[in-house]
């Protein structure tokens, strides 16, 4: 296994952003952590690598090739081994040229050499590399920094939102980027709320809600509503415009139990009240009572 | 860019000539009698009307305002600055001899603000919350609220008085023939005032510096440059010192009108024969042509720093350049 994470809770100040969150990726294995804007996705990619702010506090055990990933065996690893690709532009200098800072300050003829094959193989013209951050356009932006994470051989690849702002091919173009990333051997996280972007490209699919797993399963699960097994996913399956466009209203009432169970069918009282455990079937883990199978220990 | 210039040089010169009117008309409505002044009390007192008219009509002082002021700034542009009151010599010739005093001592002054003033706003940013922050911060504070003049006088009795280091005054030792004075001398008597200049133009520059330089180590980019694992000294090489230079350089440039005003408090203290104090003796003395050409020179010295920090920029900031070029 190439990344374990168990237990994480995540906090900020009094507010709980991720609660016992888990997660694994393998080699080859491309992974969608799915969930609406504040459910707490792009602090979790953060963490990860290490850079959110004092006031975050991260607990949890996080694993990387089977051993707990110190800060010192981080330092060693980040910018070759793990590599993380950020939103916008914002995270480029500003007053660097782009070249520059895909070779990651390094001017000697090996790097140098190494950015313009990146270049080519991702459609940048050759002049690009000598543009400044402010002068790209959004999908450039996004293939410089695959450009940046490919410089070395990534094993890990942390993409945060990838894809606000680009148009619908653009977007199926950059996220066709990480599935060759993945099929050339590194395991990839995709954090998304695009849904149906998860689902044409990636393995399995996280579904997240309100900091807290619901639902994780093959995204070939998405091909239709029987496979998927929590009130949430299925709504999200049915919200999607190929089958029905159906609306999601929540407004949660309750601090413990399940968000959804004053619209779920089959809830009971317990679904209010008790803690609601995950469950394994098949391949799938869900957080519900009633979803059948076996009881997992996350 | 071409425009631009242009634009921004002609509203520099209404500035300056607008700076002259203000100056000339303030010194218009003081208290103070360029007669009295200059000939004194007693000797004003035993002159007869006529005498005192023939002096009034000889300076010109009892003409129209407006029509002086006009008849001086004609004279001004076409090179004649006039004569001056006290010195009884062309302006022209005490502004080039007290301007070659300063401009060094200026010059020098500046620089060293600059380059100490970002180097420790940029140390002080980077260790943000160490006792090292705090003591930088906390000096830079002290001193941005410290009076020119006071701070002055206390070097003055540490260094002059008390350590006998250094001269207490003037740019050349007293009795010693003009082609005897070394360059040592001058540079001797220059130090103080140097010091003082450098120190008072500091705090400015290291607060701005350390504001600018927090700003950008909580930005995105170093966030990305972090989770590249660059160290944090790479970081701040890489990324920071790029990032705060251009506003730091802007500072630098708009920093000369404190670097002059400065001067004027700095020069006085410590008797230093230069563009500063003579503004002050001008302006007591009731010299009309020899205030308003200082003041005109400084305001030069002003608008032309800033100027430039708008050229700068316009030059390294690849954002505005490149603007530029496609508009």
């Amino acid at each position: 296994m190439l990344l374990e994470m168990e237990h994480i809770t995540i906090t900020a100040g009094q507010k709980n952003i991720l609660k016992n969150f888990f997660l694994n990726i393998k080699e080859k294995e491309l992974v969608a952590l799915v969930g609406a804007s504040g459910s707490g996705k792009s602090i979790l990619a953060h963490s990860i690598i290490g850079i959110t702010p004092e006031s975050v506090i991260c607990s949890g055990v996080i694993k990387y090739k089977g051993n707990i990933l110190t800060e010192e065996i981080k330092s060693k690893l980040l910018g070759n081994e793990i590599v993380l690709i950020p939103q916008n532009t914002s995270y480029l200098d500003p007053l660097m040229k782009v070249g520059m800072q895909v070779a990651k300050g390094k001017k000697d003829k090996k790097h140098l050499q190494k950015v313009k094959e990146l270049f080519q193989k991702y459609n940048m013209e050759h002049s690009v590399i000598n543009q400044y951050p402010f002068m790209l356009s959004g999908g450039m932006t996004r293939r410089v920094f695959i450009c940046s994470a490919l410089m070395e051989t990534p094993k890990l690849v942390i993409a945060d939102e990838p894809t606000p702002g680009l148009h619908k091919e653009m977007a199926q173009k950059v996220v066709s980027h990480f599935r060759e990333i993945a099929d050339m051997g590194a395991g990839v996280l995709m954090i998304t709320h695009d849904l149906e972007l998860a689902i044409s490209t990636a393995d399995k699919i996280i579904v997240l809600y309100n900091g807290e797993i619901m639902e994780v399963t093959k995204a070939e699960n998405f091909k239709s509503e029987h496979t998927l097994y929590h009130y949430y996913t299925k709504a999200l399956w049915k919200a999607m415009p190929k089958n029905g466009f159906q609306n999601i209203t929540i407004y949660r009432t309750n601090e413990k139990g399940c968000p959804f169970a004053q619209y779920c069918k089959k809830s009971k009282k317990q679904c209010i009240t008790d803690e609601i455990p995950y469950f394994k079937k098949e391949e799938s883990i869900i957080k519900c009572l009633f979803a059948g199978g076996e009881k997992q220990c996350y | 860019m071409i425009k631009y210039m242009l634009k921004s040089g002609i509203r520099m010169i209404l500035l300056i000539i607008a700076i002259s009117i203000a100056a000339f008309f303030i010194m218009e409505i003081s208290p103070i009698d360029p007669l009295q002044t200059n000939i004194g009390q007693t000797a004003l007192g035993i002159m007869s009307q006529e005498q005192i008219e023939k002096l009034q009509n000889y300076w010109g002082t009892n003409e129209n305002a407006v029509k002086r002021y006009i008849e001086w700034i004609t004279d001004f542009i076409s090179g004649d600055m006039g004569i001056s009151l006290l010195y009884r010599q062309p302006v022209y010739h005490v502004i080039t001899q007290r301007l070659t005093n300063s401009i060094w001592i200026l010059c020098i002054a500046w620089l060293l603000s600059g380059i100490f003033g970002v180097a420790l706003g940029i140390i002080s940013a980077t260790k943000e919350g160490s006792i090292l922050d705090k003591v930088i911060k906390g000096i830079a504070i002290l001193f941005s609220s410290t009076p020119v003049f006071w701070f002055a006088l206390i070097v003055l009795m540490i260094f002059s008085v008390w350590l006998k280091w250094f001269p207490i005054g003037f740019s050349i030792p007293i009795g010693v023939m003009t082609e005897d004075v070394t360059l040592l001398n001058k540079i001797h008597h220059g130090i103080l005032p140097t010091f003082v200049l450098s120190i008072v133009g500091m705090p400015n520059i290291i607060l701005h510096t350390r504001e600018k330089m927090n700003d950008i180590l909580k930005s995105d980019y170093i966030l990305f440059a972090k989770a590249l694992g660059k160290t944090k000294k790479q970081i701040i090489l890489q990324h920071g010192i790029r990032n705060v230079l251009l506003p730091a350089i802007t500072l630098q440039f708009a920093s000369i009108s404190e670097i002059v005003s400065g001067s004027i408090l700095a020069e006085q203290v410590f008797s230093y024969p230069g563009l500063g104090q003579i503004a002050v003796t001008a302006g007591l003395g009731g010299d009309m042509p020899l205030l308003l050409a200082v003041v005109v020179i400084c305001s030069c010295f002003v608008c032309g720093g800033n100027f430039l920090a708008d050229m700068i920029y316009h030059i390294i900031d690849p954002r505005i350049q490149l603007k530029g070029k496609n508009t």
